[in-house]
């Protein structure tokens, strides 16, 4: 106990100075951005996150798996019975998201200094992304709902400054706005989800809740009500139906902003929250189906329209949602620290990703359109082989890191149902497909640019190939800290969670070992299905040379799907515009006819008042005089009345 | 104590006789145009209530009242050497001690 | 005695008051008000407040009221030329002044007077008593009072100057 005690004291100043670094890179570079010079800037920020990153690695290390470390700044709001502290709780759960945020985010900023070179907003990039780590940070490593919400509305605030960061184009604002509506829907629902949780357990701590929520009986209404709504939360910052179609558009932003941002940390917020709060959703089964339903339906949807889309990073988009879906299917099945798991290794391998796409618009000053890319393998090396290592990460092929996520999940899909481990199946293997499709459509046979671009593709600086050569090795080894039982390892990354899950897992009984022939079984269809799908890819694309065809040639349903389904014009018709008209009306009826009347009588009564006690001051002191004396006059009447 | 009480003046009759000339310099003020009349009406304002602040000093026993006197007489004097001056540079510009031609800083 | 004296100070003062108001010539409102002044010296007197009936008469008697003289007298104002109010204006004047008399005396009557020490006790208007008053309990007012006086004498001198 007092070794307990002597350890956790020893931890909690680099607790504290984690999310410290960024904030004063943030403050640094905010205030006296314009005093420093741009390089300077920009490893300002890049090392406070360094810093942030040595911190968490040292807890890492430190902290045994089943401890928490409990640090309590403040005591925040204290109202008769209700009381919550600004503080914070960091867990191996907080570890593994705060090593993926800071160590990813290093590499991205360190990536950032190249990409954004010559930007005339550099000094702001760094700031707002130095501000977006803080509020990640503050998320991850909050103690309550209340601090978690605080970051969850910050990266939100700054996911909309970063999509929005080329403000001059009035499309990139407006997907900027896209994306702080449709969070703001999914906002409410956790604010409400909060609100329930407030009424019901009276605090918002999470072990309280946890606490609370088992003397309640299984499936009880409350736990249900609680847990949708902050999946609806989850919904729309996680970028899962109804609420995904902002994420596309968000790749307005800078590149180093989609790999951040936009794939390997903010999207996962909610992940993170419902592994977070995994034992009301253990205890909420209702809740979990429909989780599983969303997942599931996200993940091939959007592996659909993948398969269709000619803009290399609307590819990715649609690829970071399908996972992002896959991830929630695994928590839908009651599967957390698979999914997490899955995140970690999807970070890796879709920050690599998109870091790789933005060194091929580096390369090619501007162009996102895969249809005027084509051969560049020979051009720009060190991006082709890294970007090839993350599609086969992402595909699935051992030893890469996706496989071991991605096949677990499909495993505990099948102990599940047949038919969410078909689909999810069938989505892998559109990914697989649709990766090795923008593989060979850009570094595969001849360039189809013009002559004047191809002159000058250059491979980017070391500052970025770096990150993306370290974040290969990533893709490569990340897999192996969670080796399935099956080859006859321990879990490591299971293990490690345990302390988090395992109150869920109580909870869930259902678990079914499978038999180890039966999970060969489904590893090899996997494998070979992904396999199958890589090699059709390239007979499509390599062997036959086929292009993607121009827009207006499409019919039918791959016009709808290249079309995205027409999902946006849907929610455009549904909602968008019966609000505008009834706004109109509103305009018409309220705002115009009563609104004003009243607005304009109330002028109309003020100014003929006015007209009326001018006649009053007539400038002559007598009459003030008079008026002053009648005045005392009935004063002293009224007093002596009264 | 009667006999002694009729050789004094009640403290009645010092309220009404400042009350008075209070009313009066009231309507010296509200009846006169002359703008030098006025302030004289206005010291006779002011000195009715000195009178009363000596007849309460005395009646209490209490020199407080009479040091206020003092005080009001600095103010008096100070308002009269503006307000006298004010009145001079005035009829310089319009040739009148006439409150009425003063009438333009209105609306 | 002093109820007589105190009947014939109040008449001579009220008649002298009124006088001021109706006399048609400033000049001579300014010689009865300088005479109401004098009486209201003979009430100080009465109620035991000598030094300070000497000062009133020094300041209004001696200064101010001199002061009125001379503006009178500089701008030329002893005739019986200055514009009076119209008839019904002056009618509402007095009636005026008269109800909020009536209305004083009403409110006056319901308050309560405080308990008051007979025989007044000679020494509060000495001079030596009035003057530690002065500079023990009301010191700060008096030197304040001392740069409103500066003040204003600046202020009268530059408002009395001829524009060059």
């Amino acid at each position: 106990m007092t070794d307990q005690i002597l350890r956790d004291s020893l931890l909690i100043t680099p607790g504290m100075l984690i999310p410290l670094f960024p904030l004063i890179g943030f403050l640094i570079n905010g205030l006296f951005g314009k005093y420093l010079s741009k390089s300077i800037t920009g490893w300002i920020a890049s090392i406070s996150v360094l810093l942030s990153f040595i911190c968490t690695f040292y807890i890492f290390i430190n902290l045994p798996s089943t401890g928490a470390l409990h640090i309590d700044l403040f005591n925040w709001i204290s109202y008769s019975t209700l009381n919550i502290s600004f503080g914070f709780l960091i867990d191996p759960l907080t570890l593994v998201m705060l090593l993926v945020i800071t160590g990813v985010g290093f590499l991205i900023h360190l990536y950032s200094i190249g990409y954004m070179h010559g930007d005339e907003g550099f000094t702001r990039f760094f700031t707002h992304l130095n501000l977006f780590i803080f509020f990640m940070m503050l998320l991850v490593m909050g103690s309550n709902y209340l601090v978690m919400f605080i970051g969850w509305e910050g990266v939100g605030l700054c996911s909309y400054l970063l999509i929005g960061f080329w403000f001059k184009n009035d499309a990139y604002n407006d997907a900027a706005k896209k994306a702080f509506i449709m969070n703001r829907i999914g906002d409410l629902g956790f604010l409400l989800g909060m609100f329930f949780m407030l009424f019901n357990f009276g605090s918002l701590d999470y072990a309280v809740v946890a606490q609370k929520a088992l003397l309640l009986p299984v499936g009880s209404s409350i736990l249900v009500s609680i847990t949708l709504l902050l999946f609806v939360g989850a919904t729309g910052k996680s970028a899962q139906i109804p609420l995904y179609t902002w994420l596309p558009d968000a790749m307005a932003g800078p590149t180093p902003v989609s790999a951040l941002i936009h794939a390997a940390t903010m999207v996962t917020a909610g992940i993170y929250m419902i592994v977070r709060s995994n034992v009301i959703y253990a205890l909420a089964p209702f809740t979990l189906e429909i989780v599983a339903i969303v997942g599931v339906a996200t993940c091939l949807f959007a592996a659909i329209i993948g398969l269709m889309q000619n803009d290399i990073k609307k590819v990715l988009a649609y690829s970071t949602v399908s996972q992002l879906g896959l991830m929630f299917a695994a928590l839908g099945l009651g599967a957390f620290s698979s999914g997490m798991f899955h995140l970690v290794t999807h970070a890796f391998f879709k920050a690599l990703l998109f870091l790789g796409s933005g060194s091929v618009i580096h390369a090619l000053h501007g162009e996102q359109d895969i249809r005027k890319m084509g051969g560049l393998r020979k051009y720009i090396k060190v991006t082709y082989i890294t970007f090839f290592i993350g599609a086969i990460a992402i595909s699935g092929i051992p030893p890469f890191a996706g496989f071991f996520s991605k096949d677990e999940i499909l495993a505990k899909a099948f102990e599940h149902s047949k038919v969410i481990w078909a689909i999810l199946s069938i989505s892998s293997m559109m990914t697989a497909f649709y990766m090795f499709r923008l593989v060979y459509l850009t570094f595969f046979n001849d360039f189809r640019g013009t002559e004047e671009t191809k002159k000058h593709i250059h491979e980017s600086s070391s500052l970025m190939t770096i990150p993306l050569i370290v974040l290969a090795g990533l893709s490569i080894i990340g897999g192996f800290i969670g080796l399935p039982s099956v080859f006859g390892f321990t879990h490591q990354f299971q293990m490690y969670l345990s302390s988090v899950t395992d109150a869920s897992k109580e909870l869930m009984k259902e678990n079914i070992e499978l038999n180890h022939s039966m999970e060969y079984i489904l590893i090899a269809t996997a494998v070979i299905a992904a396999i199958a799908s890589i090699l059709y890819a390239r007979f499509k694309y390599f062997t036959k040379k086929e292009q993607p065809s121009e827009d207006i040639a499409l019919v039918g349903f791959e016009k709808a799907v290249y079309n995205k389904f027409y999902v946006d014009e849907m929610y455009d018709t549904v909602i968008v515009k019966p609000l505008k008209v009834l706004s109109d009306l509103f305009l018409v009826l309220v705002d115009k006819l009563i609104i004003d009347l009243l607005v304009n009588a109330v002028a109309w009564v003020v100014g003929l008042s006015g007209r009326m006690l001018r006649l009053v001051q007539s400038g002559n002191t007598g009459f003030y005089v008079f008026a002053m004396v009648f005045g005392i006059i009935v004063l002293f009447v009224i007093r002596l009345l009264i | 104590m009667k006999e002694v009480a009729t050789n004094y003046v009640p403290q009645n009759w010092y309220l009404l006789l400042s009350t008075f000339l209070f009313c009066v310099g009231i309507m010296g003020v509200l009846f006169r145009r002359n703008a030098i009349i006025i302030m004289m009406c206005i010291e006779l304002m002011l000195n009715s209530v000195n009178l009363l602040l000596v007849a309460f000093s005395a009646y209490s026993g209490n020199s407080d009242g009479q040091v206020f006197v003092f005080f009001i007489m600095v103010v008096a004097a100070a308002e009269v050497a503006v307000g006298l001056a004010l009145l001079v540079s005035i009829y310089r510009n319009v040739a009148s001690t006439d409150i009425n031609v003063l009438n333009k800083l209105k609306w | 005695m002093s109820q007589y004296l105190f009947f014939t100070l109040s008449i001579l003062t009220i008649i002298s008051a009124l006088y001021v108001v109706f006399s048609r010539n400033p000049m001579h409102s300014v010689l009865s008000l300088i005479f109401c002044f004098f009486t209201i010296a003979g009430h100080y007197v009465l109620l035991n407040a000598q030094f300070l009936a000497i000062v009133h008469i020094i300041v209004y008697a001696g200064a101010i009221m001199v002061l009125f003289l001379f503006t009178v007298m500089l701008l030329n104002l002893n005739k019986e030329t200055e514009p009076h109010k119209t008839n019904w204006i002056k009618i509402a004047a007095v009636i005026a002044a008269g109800m909020l008399f009536l209305v004083l005396i009403a409110s006056l009557k319901s308050t309560e007077l405080g308990p008051f020490h007979l025989p007044y006790r000679s020494t509060i208007g000495f001079v030596q008593n009035i003057g530690i008053k002065l500079f023990t309990d009301y010191l700060l007012p008096f030197e304040v009072s001392s740069i409103l006086f500066m003040s204003a004498m600046i202020g009268a001198v530059m408002l009395a100057k001829k524009e060059k």
